[in-house]
């Protein structure tokens, strides 16, 4: 099994499509960064508007936690759009080519391919977030310094001391590799379905954008099913960054506010990963390769 | 007639120019102990509690030197403040002769009997427009303040007083002040799908914010840099 | 020994039979030409071989194993070139062998890679990557990649389609050594008789999915011999018949009617046995050639 999952982590490494994602995040995170190194201060204080009438926020407020969290509210909404790529290409694409009946001839069954395959695009989606996690973290912590980080949300703000951020975000990224591999997992199924490269990308891509659209759109008819749908439970590494308060308006250091709501997201997106995944093995399992 | 009026207006000039006198006294002893300190580093603990803030408690040190040097800086963090609120300490008040005090009556306050003055400045260029001290006459003590600004609202400062009472420097200070509504749009912090806020804030978002420091130590006199501040 | 057994083979694509009721055998170190028309179920049938395709009923036995049961075993012992040979456009002719070597779960050597390249060709262009190749240099590739791990049944799908003149001699030649030096067992198909003819020992013909003649080619292609169609009213009765007759060895495996390659002096002999034997005969016609009786066949459909 380690052996074909190295020959498709092979493959990945060897296809100029893989390399179009970590291109496009380092270019993102870059123009944001040189966008903030420049004209951050207007932004920041555009942000602070309301609360610049009641309050001096004193110390480095656009520090690199701020810019990695800005990052990451960009981009996780738009990486699972690079993630399909690839994802959505893992059979599809070896069905368009014709090199899946060569794979599917081999020693090897068509269970354990899918399972390797899936588990390569999913080694491929967790150096991508690895590779976001490096830029958007680490570089940004370089280039603009570390301190408190001052969270502006809708409604009320959250200062988290800097010693206390860095775990954070750890668990961030973390959540957020569940976050992608459940769109790795969508991805796969669309290519299970499908003997082209561009239809389950598309489907995939099409997926994401409609389920989002109902997720964050707030009518009572669509809030019945947005417990049950994964783009619910994408964005809520965002709860790592929200603090418990004492009886005294006091922030608890190392807490998490909601840590039940992240418990039952990664549950929920681990069930989505398990039934993408297993209906693919199942659908391959079945399928004849006319291709 | 005429020499009636002005009767009473010399009897009323006489009167309120004696009282004048004799507050100042109470007021004059503040200022005369404030004006021990002519700089000092403090090191404290800050806690904020605003509706819409979560901050946890951080270690500040204050920096102070005369005539109205005031720096509030947390160490190795964000710090926030009450806008102008700070700059409005005791010490600013006190520390020119550029008021009028006047007695406004007495009130027990935490089981203190206080004295209460206002104070109106006699110099148009000061940022405080109106300050009222309660005022610990025995112990020459200023309990809290209630001062409006031109600019930045109004602010209560209350305080206590522990091992500095005798350079009339806090143990306690707690400012208090009006807040304003924050509210950022979904589209700009991006968050969509759940309401965030919670019960709790909601409960407190009509409550006034406070700032609170505690002090644990002060270095007094011996000489803080114009780069601290 | 029979490599592959197959027997009753049938697959449906939702109305369309694609493979009927298909049954044959292919004897170890034997080339074994499968022939048709195109679109006549060969890639169909192959595809089931290779599992590719479930079959709708019917059994396939490969080295005497189930092919469902035992799969992954027999997989390691066989290599195989379906149809057109499709490739990673971004991969070495090189890393592709690599690659596929690595798959088979057997230990092959840098000189057995390099030998197999040889063995189509394709030295010279080890290095190249695939996408920069012809038709043809993909084909000598596809089939490189079926040899590579030195298996005991190659199965080829059409692997001279796209080569030039040339190149079909060479393959044509590497068939031929595969099954004479090298004792593989090789099942080739293709659309064209000629190909076919030049190198399989045992034929077999579909057409549109059915079994159309199996045989070995000498007795299929003998011109020494001519091909009889006898028509009758109760084809079960002719054979029981005939099979008991001294012309029993002359009829041919068909699915329809009843047809036998008889040496040209014995016509005579057969007509006054069909008379003597009473047969409920229609017609007695002549065929050329095998040939002639696969473009016949081709050309009706078409």
């Amino acid at each position: 099994m380690w052996s074909i999952i190295q020959i498709e982590l092979y493959k990945i490494y060897k296809r100029p499509r893989t390399y179009i994602a970590f291109g496009a995040i380092a270019a993102l995170i870059w123009v944001i960064q040189m966008g903030l190194k420049i004209d951050g201060e207007a932004y920041a204080a555009f942000l602070m508007k309301d609360i610049n009438n009641t309050l001096i926020v004193d110390g480095k407020v656009l520090n690199g936690y701020l810019i990695c969290y800005i990052l990451l509210q960009l981009l996780l909404v738009h990486v699972p759009l690079l993630v399909a790529l690839i994802a959505a290409d893992m059979l599809s694409g070896e069905a368009n080519l014709g090199t899946l009946r060569l794979l599917f001839t081999t020693p090897y069954s068509r269970t354990q391919w899918v399972l390797a395959k899936f588990i390569a695009a999913s080694i491929y989606t967790i150096l991508l977030l690895i590779w976001l996690a490096a830029l958007a973290l680490f570089l940004s912590m370089y280039i603009f310094g570390t301190d408190d980080l001052f969270l502006m949300k809708s409604n009320y703000v959250v200062l988290i001391e800097s010693q206390d951020v860095f775990w954070r975000y750890v668990g961030a990224f973390v959540f957020a590799s569940f976050s992608l591999l459940t769109v790795t997992a969508l991805g796969f199924l669309m290519s299970s379905l499908a003997n082209n490269s561009i239809g389950p990308i598309v489907a995939t891509i099409s997926a994401i954008v409609f389920f989002t659209i109902l997720s964050t759109l707030n009518i009572p008819l669509f809030n019945v099913v947005k417990p049950y749908l994964f783009t619910t439970h994408m964005n809520n590494w965002k709860e790592f960054f929200d603090i418990q308060v004492t009886e005294n308006n006091e922030a608890i250091t190392g807490s998490i506010l909601n840590i039940q709501k992240i418990k039952t997201s990664l549950l929920v997106l681990s069930i989505h990963i398990v039934l993408f995944v297993g209906a693919s093995v199942v659908i391959m399992k079945k399928k004849d390769v006319l291709s | 007639m005429k020499i009636k009026c002005f009767a009473i207006v010399g009897l009323l000039f006489f009167v309120s120019s004696s009282m004048t006198a004799q507050t100042n006294v109470v007021v004059e002893k503040v200022r005369q102990k404030l004006a021990l300190v002519n700089d000092y580093v403090a090191e404290g603990v800050m806690k904020t509690d605003v509706s819409f803030i979560k901050a946890s408690l951080g270690k500040v040190k204050v920096y102070y030197k005369k005539p109205n040097l005031i720096k509030v800086k947390k160490d190795g963090g964000i710090s926030l403040l009450p806008k102008g609120g700070v700059s409005i300490t005791m010490n600013s008040l006190l520390n020119t002769n550029q008021y009028i005090a006047i007695a406004s009556g007495k009130q027990v306050y935490q089981g203190k009997n206080l004295e209460v003055y206002k104070l109106v400045p006699t110099d148009d260029q000061l940022e405080w427009v109106i300050s009222t001290l309660w005022i610990d006459p025995v112990e020459s003590l200023v309990y809290k303040t209630f001062t409006t600004t031109k600019e930045n609202g109004s602010f209560e400062i209350t305080m206590e007083y522990g091992a500095y009472a005798n350079y009339g420097l806090p143990s306690k200070i707690i400012f208090g002040f009006n807040t304003k509504d924050y509210k950022l749009p979904n589209g700009i912090t991006l968050e969509f799908g759940d309401e965030a806020p919670v019960s709790k804030e909601k409960a407190k978002k009509n409550k006034k914010g406070t700032i609170e420091i505690t002090y644990t130590k002060y270095t007094i006199n011996k000489g803080v840099s114009n780069a601290s501040f | 020994m029979s490599i592959i057994k197959v027997d009753s083979l049938c697959k449906n694509f939702g109305s369309l039979e694609a493979v009927k009721d298909l049954s044959f055998d292919v004897n170890e170190g034997q080339i074994f030409g499968f022939l048709g028309q195109n679109g006549s179920g060969k890639s169909t049938t192959i595809r089931m071989l290779l599992s590719l395709i479930h079959p709708t009923s019917g059994h396939i036995e490969i080295f005497g194993q189930d092919i469902t049961a035992q799969r992954n075993q027999i997989a390691k012992k066989m290599g195989a070139i379906i149809e057109r040979p499709d490739l990673y456009p971004y991969l070495t002719a090189k890393e592709h062998l690599q690659l596929f070597a690595k798959l088979s779960q057997k230990k092959i050597s840098a000189s057995q890679i390099e030998h197999t390249l040889q063995q189509v060709g394709l030295s010279n262009r080890a290095l190249d990557k695939a996408q920069t190749f012809s038709l043809g240099m993909k084909q000598r590739l596809g089939i490189a990649i079926a040899l590579v791990h030195q298996p005991e049944l190659v199965i080829l799908d059409e692997p001279t389609n796209g080569l030039d003149p040339q190149g079909i001699a060479d393959i044509r030649h590497l068939i031929k050594d595969l099954a004479q030096k090298e004792g593989k067992t090789v099942l080739v198909s293709s659309h064209l008789l000629t190909e076919i003819e030049q190198m399989a020992h045992q034929i077999l013909i579909i057409h549109q999915g059915k079994k159309i003649a199996l045989g070995p080619t000498a007795t299929l292609l003998d011109p020494s011999k001519s091909l009889m169609k006898l028509s009758t009213n109760n084809d079960v009765l002719a054979k029981e018949k005939i099979s008991q007759s001294e012309f029993a060895p002359y009829v041919l495996d068909r699915e329809e009617g009843i047809y036998l390659s008889i040496p040209t002096e014995k016509i005579a002999a057969l007509h006054q046995y069909i008379v003597t034997a009473e047969l409920p005969i229609v017609s007695l016609e002549a065929k050329r050639s095998l040939e002639d009786y696969f473009l016949q066949i081709t050309s009706q459909s078409n």
